[in-house]
């Protein structure tokens, strides 16, 4: 049953739609070859990377962008 | 309650005066143009406290219908022709919302070649977006439908928009004498808009108009469709109430001397005036014939027209508009919903006057059907 006119009540309730199943190229980081210059974290336009580099994989659509802004090649895109 | 001599654009303003919207967003087009103007001047002048916002297009109107309605307040906008047509998108976004929004429809032609003048393409292309649509035939009935359009949309078990029609100068430019109900009266029939879906509350925050993927897009259509079959008894009831309070009786159609009848004409709008003057012309030369008005189009109300017209042997139904290769849609539809058989006329498109010899003949044609739609009223030496 939807709401009428299909509202939605209860916020943040966008956090149930876990957008990371659109994915089909995975990012993986290298901890190791990192720098923590911030760029991935500043780029991520879904927010999907915090300050200690951990990514979001419910949430990462796999765009591309935090391997492509990374300086030292830390990050890689593999087809899941 | 005072009587005075008023267009049915000077009608419905009155009624949304009485009605007493929030917010009306409004955009002038010919020939709904008097509309806003009056209601500008209502607001202006301090007798109707409502926001009225200037918008830039038709689209915005809508829009701005809708943001408001969203936040849980009465809404009246109006429009006509091809600012109907810009409404087209944000007008099924306004009833898949749920939002009850009022707006007059001045029935124009839609371009191209461009006119100004009557028919009801405008409105009838939007016959799919989920409003509930009304056929005013004169001005006290554009004033007391749209008092009806928000008792209407605004019940629990309804919450869609309604659009009242009215013919673009035959009602909007012409005046005749209209009875404007008392304040009081009006509240007792119309009480105040307390919506729980569709509000703005920061204590209570919602959203409305998110994205959804198809888990929950048809489930949400199909209570449109419920919600669209749930009105017919609301505004049955809403028919009822109306007529107790004012003492004016409207129905979903009004049958005029067609009890008894062998040819039944079918109609909707101003329109019909003049076919009940050529009906009392033949039923005094002693020819069974009657009008059937369909005043409510949207839910379409297929059990009382069928019921209205079963007696006939013979039926004609008149159309101010074309759905081409097919017909007019309002013969289309009754035949599709009634399995009766129906001949279809195409009258009208463009402001061409529609004169009683033109009903006559068209009577005279539903006398010896065919299956081809017939225009009438073309100049014939150029086809």
């Amino acid at each position: 049953m939807v709401s009428i006119g299909a509202g939605v009540k209860e916020p943040g309730s966008t956090r149930q739609n876990k957008t990371g199943s659109w994915r089909t190229f995975k990012p993986t980081l290298d901890k190791e070859t990192c720098i923590k210059c911030v760029n991935c974290y500043m780029f991520c336009p879904e927010g999907c990377i915090n300050k200690d580099y951990d990514i979001d994989y419910d949430f990462c659509k796999g765009c591309g962008i935090c391997e492509v802004e990374c300086p030292v090649k830390a990050i890689k895109m593999e087809r899941e | 309650m005072v009587t005075k001599v008023m267009s049915a654009n000077q009608a419905i303003a009155e009624a949304v005066k009485l009605a007493n919207p929030e917010v009306i967003p409004v955009y002038p087009i010919t020939p709904q143009t008097t509309i806003s103007e009056y209601l500008a001047k209502y607001v202006a002048d301090g007798d109707l406290d409502s926001e009225y916002i200037m918008v830039e297009s038709e689209h915005s109107a809508i829009s701005a219908s809708l943001g408001a309605s969203g936040t849980g307040v009465r809404v009246f906008t109006a429009t006509s022709s091809q600012g109907l047509a810009l409404m087209h998108e944000i007008s099924f976004a306004a009833a898949g919302l749920r939002l009850p929004v009022v707006m007059a429809d001045a029935n124009r032609a839609l371009s191209a070649p461009l006119s100004i003048w009557n028919d009801q393409q405008d409105s009838i292309s939007e016959r799919d977006a989920g409003w509930i649509q009304i056929y005013a035939e004169d001005g006290q009935e554009a004033l007391d439908s749209i008092l009806m359009a928000y008792r209407i949309s605004e019940d629990k078990n309804v919450l869609l928009p309604s659009m009242v029609c009215i013919d673009g100068f035959i009602l909007t430019h012409t005046v005749d004498p209209v009875n404007i109900p008392a304040k009081e009266d009006v509240n007792k029939f119309l009480p105040k808009y307390k919506p729980d879906h569709a509000y703005l509350d920061t204590k209570k925050p919602m959203s409305i108009g998110t994205f959804t993927d198809p888990s929950y897009y048809m489930d949400a259509r199909y209570d449109m469709e419920l919600a669209m079959e749930r009105s017919q008894e609301i505004i049955a009831k809403a028919h009822t109430e109306f007529s107790e309070i004012f003492g004016r009786d409207y129905d979903f159609v009004e049958k005029y001397r067609s009890e008894d009848a062998d040819v039944i004409i079918v109609a909707m709008g101003s329109i019909c005036s003049t076919i009940k003057d050529v009906v009392d012309e033949l039923r005094d030369a002693g020819e069974k014939v009657g009008l059937v008005r369909v005043r409510v189009f949207r839910p379409f109300p297929k059990t009382q027209i069928y019921e209205a017209l079963k007696g006939a042997s013979k039926i004609g139904v008149i159309d101010k508009n074309v759905c081409f290769s097919i017909g007019g849609v309002l013969a289309t539809e009754i035949r599709s919903n009634t399995g009766l058989d129906v001949s279809g006329f195409i009258v009208g498109l463009g402001g061409r006057d529609i004169k009683p010899s033109d009903i006559k003949e068209i009577m005279e044609k539903t006398k010896n059907p065919t299956k081809q739609t017939q225009w009438i009223g073309l100049k014939k030496e150029e086809h």
